[in-house]
């Protein structure tokens, strides 16, 4: 079976620093690079492989995105992903959802996998997205914002969500496109000699001629939503900010400021 | 193309408010299209009479399709019929998980244009045009669409409910599911876990976040609910609901609750906008957080920039103290 990781690369404001265990120092390769949230797609693949509950061949990891999206991919495959597919074309610049989607779904329908797996976005709105376009184009079930992977038989997965009520056990018939959830699990770290192997692993540059796609569907210009201005939001004025140094007084602070708004 | 579809969301009898609340937006704009607003409701066996109540919120006719409850995918296939054998510009949703993946399956299943997060719609010049929150929230763009059909996925809370009093028409509407939305089953729906919690009427709400480390970290947050006393209660961020540390019912945000007590003290809590769109209405907001960057900070009135460790127990003693006074 082959698994199909949609990746993204995310500008530095909504990478998530962390250090890095193995030298307590800030992580600074995530700052133009991979988006967290899609990390923990690659886990849910490498599990579902490593667990042996799927008979995983390959796990290719799959993105679109300007030359610098590249580094995505590296971090993608070393995390896991046997190898990767860039598809790269100034004709995709600036394709809205739907577009994105549909150029997405015909890379993915030569890979033709079994499952597709993206990760949640936390700060726009695609992370619902996204992967319901790419399955109605593949004619794929699908899921988002799943948060527990069982596989069932082999070709069958039960999957929970929290919904609009509580939360939901689905079984969904491969091939599937799932997205996931980031308390689905906790991704791996990866190693050195995975960091330096990354650049050895098959990357697929493809154009949007390559993959089918057809031109007038995707780009700034041919996407269905237009960008028609901006304008700014109603001000609110700004909050008091406190840095805490001696706490005594911070909350000293704290209790005077509700005291005032009679919260006390 | 002046008339407006609406998914409307049931469960159990009872339509969802965010569902409501894009039927009085759609209802307002179809007038000013010159046009009527219509919804759509997918279910097992829905009462005509459930499905006409739409009626009281603007919708002028109701399709009422028999099909599979709580999927995606089998409503994208009746918007798709809906939308071929009516005379619709513009298709509405109200929000949350649902919305968004019907909206998103059904922008792409007739390469429609769609908009989310979308906060506020008006007509202009006989079109919509969707206004959506940017970059946190410090800038707004407009977004306006080049196909047939414009799809406009509202954030939670986006719409008033307004009741018109008015009636709707029922038509029973059959659909041919497409095999692959019949791929995916509904084991269970609406499980809920955990203790059941009460937050939607607390005056003092003490919402706890990743930040707090752990399970263990939601004492903090019981020990200041419980020197506030009265009317006060613990609540959480989906995060660390999905990881176990709190019960669903005490959940704020997106998929959650949303609250508008007059004291939200967030503990280690980022404030990303599926929170934030479930307590925006907050009276008072104040942010405990130790990353000074948190984007809590940029919609709180007090924001503490520290360790909650440190500061909470205190805090505690010092409101008990001051109601002991």
């Amino acid at each position: 079976m082959k698994i199909c990781v949609l990746v993204k690369e995310v500008p530095d404001a909504a990478v998530q620093k962390k250090i890095d265990p193995s030298t307590g120092r800030m992580d600074r390769s995530g700052e133009k690079n991979l988006n967290p949230y899609d990390t923990h797609a690659i886990e849910a693949a490498m599990q579902l492989k490593e667990s042996g509950a799927m008979a995983v061949d390959e796990v290719v990891a799959v993105t679109m995105g300007p030359d610098s999206a590249e580094r995505a991919l590296h971090k993608a495959v070393s995390l896991g992903a046997d190898r990767s597919v860039h598809l790269t074309d100034g004709a995709l610049a600036g394709s809205d959802v739907a577009a994105t989607g549909y150029a997405l779904s015909k890379v993915l329908e030569k890979e033709a996998p079994d499952l597709v797996l993206l990760g949640q976005q936390s700060d726009d709105g695609e992370c619902y997205t996204i992967g319901a376009v790419v399955a109605d184009h593949l004619k794929f079930p699908s899921l988002t914002q799943v948060i527990k992977i069982d596989v069932e038989g082999g070709t069958k997965l039960r999957a929970e969500r929290q919904a609009e009520y509580g939360y939901d056990t689905v079984e969904i018939n491969l091939p599937a496109v799932i997205s996931v959830g980031d308390a689905i699990n906790e991704p791996r770290y990866p190693s050195l000699k995975a960091i330096m192997g990354a650049k050895k692993k098959p990357l697929e540059k493809l154009s949007a001629a390559d993959s089918g796609i057809d031109a007038s569907k995707v780009g700034g210009d041919n996407s269905a939503a237009q960008w028609t201005g901006s304008s700014e939001p109603p001000k609110k004025e700004a909050g008091r900010i406190i840095e805490d140094e001696d706490t005594a007084e911070t909350v000293e602070a704290i209790v005077a400021w509700l005291d005032e708004r009679k919260l006390i | 193309m002046a008339n407006i579809l609406v998914y409307a969301l049931q469960y159990e009898g009872a339509f969802n408010k965010n569902s409501l609340g894009a039927v009085s937006e759609a209802s307002k704009l179809a007038a000013e299209l010159g046009g009527e607003a219509h919804a759509i409701v997918v279910g097992e066996g829905v009462s005509n009479d459930l499905v006409a109540s739409l009626g009281n919120y603007g919708a002028t006719k109701v399709l009422n399709v028999n099909g599979p409850e709580g999927l995606a995918q089998p409503v994208v296939d009746a918007m798709a019929a809906a939308v071929a054998a009516g005379d619709y510009g513009y298709a509405i949703f109200g929000g949350g998980l649902l919305g968004f993946e019907v909206g998103a399956g059904l922008a792409a299943r007739l390469s429609a244009g769609v908009a989310m997060e979308i906060t506020a719609v008006r007509a202009e010049g006989g079109k919509l045009v969707a206004e959506r929150p940017i970059l946190g929230d410090s800038a707004i763009s407009q977004i306006s669409f080049r196909s047939d059909l414009g799809i406009i996925i509202s954030r939670l809370n986006a719409f008033e409910i307004k009741e018109t009093g008015g009636t709707a028409a029922v038509e029973e509407f059959s659909v041919d599911f497409s095999d692959f939305s019949g791929q995916a089953t509904m084991i269970t729906r609406g499980e809920q876990r955990g203790a059941d919690v009460d937050i939607e009427g607390a005056d003092i709400l003490i919402a706890g976040g990743r930040g707090l480390g752990a399970e263990e970290g939601f004492e903090l947050c019981e020990t200041l609910a419980a020197a506030f006393g009265g009317n006060s209660a613990v609540a959480a961020t989906r995060a660390v609901v999905d990881a176990g540390w709190f019960p669903y019912a005490g959940q704020i945000g997106q998929t959650g609750k949303t609250v508008a007590p007059k004291l939200y003290l967030a503990a280690g809590i980022s404030g990303a906008i599926q929170h934030k769109v479930g307590m925006q209405g907050a009276e008072n907001i104040v942010a405990i957080n130790k990353d000074a960057n948190a984007p809590i900070f940029e919609f709180s009135d007090l924001g503490i920039v520290g360790d909650l460790n440190k500061i909470m127990p205190k805090l505690s003693e010092a409101v008990k103290a001051k109601k002991g006074a």
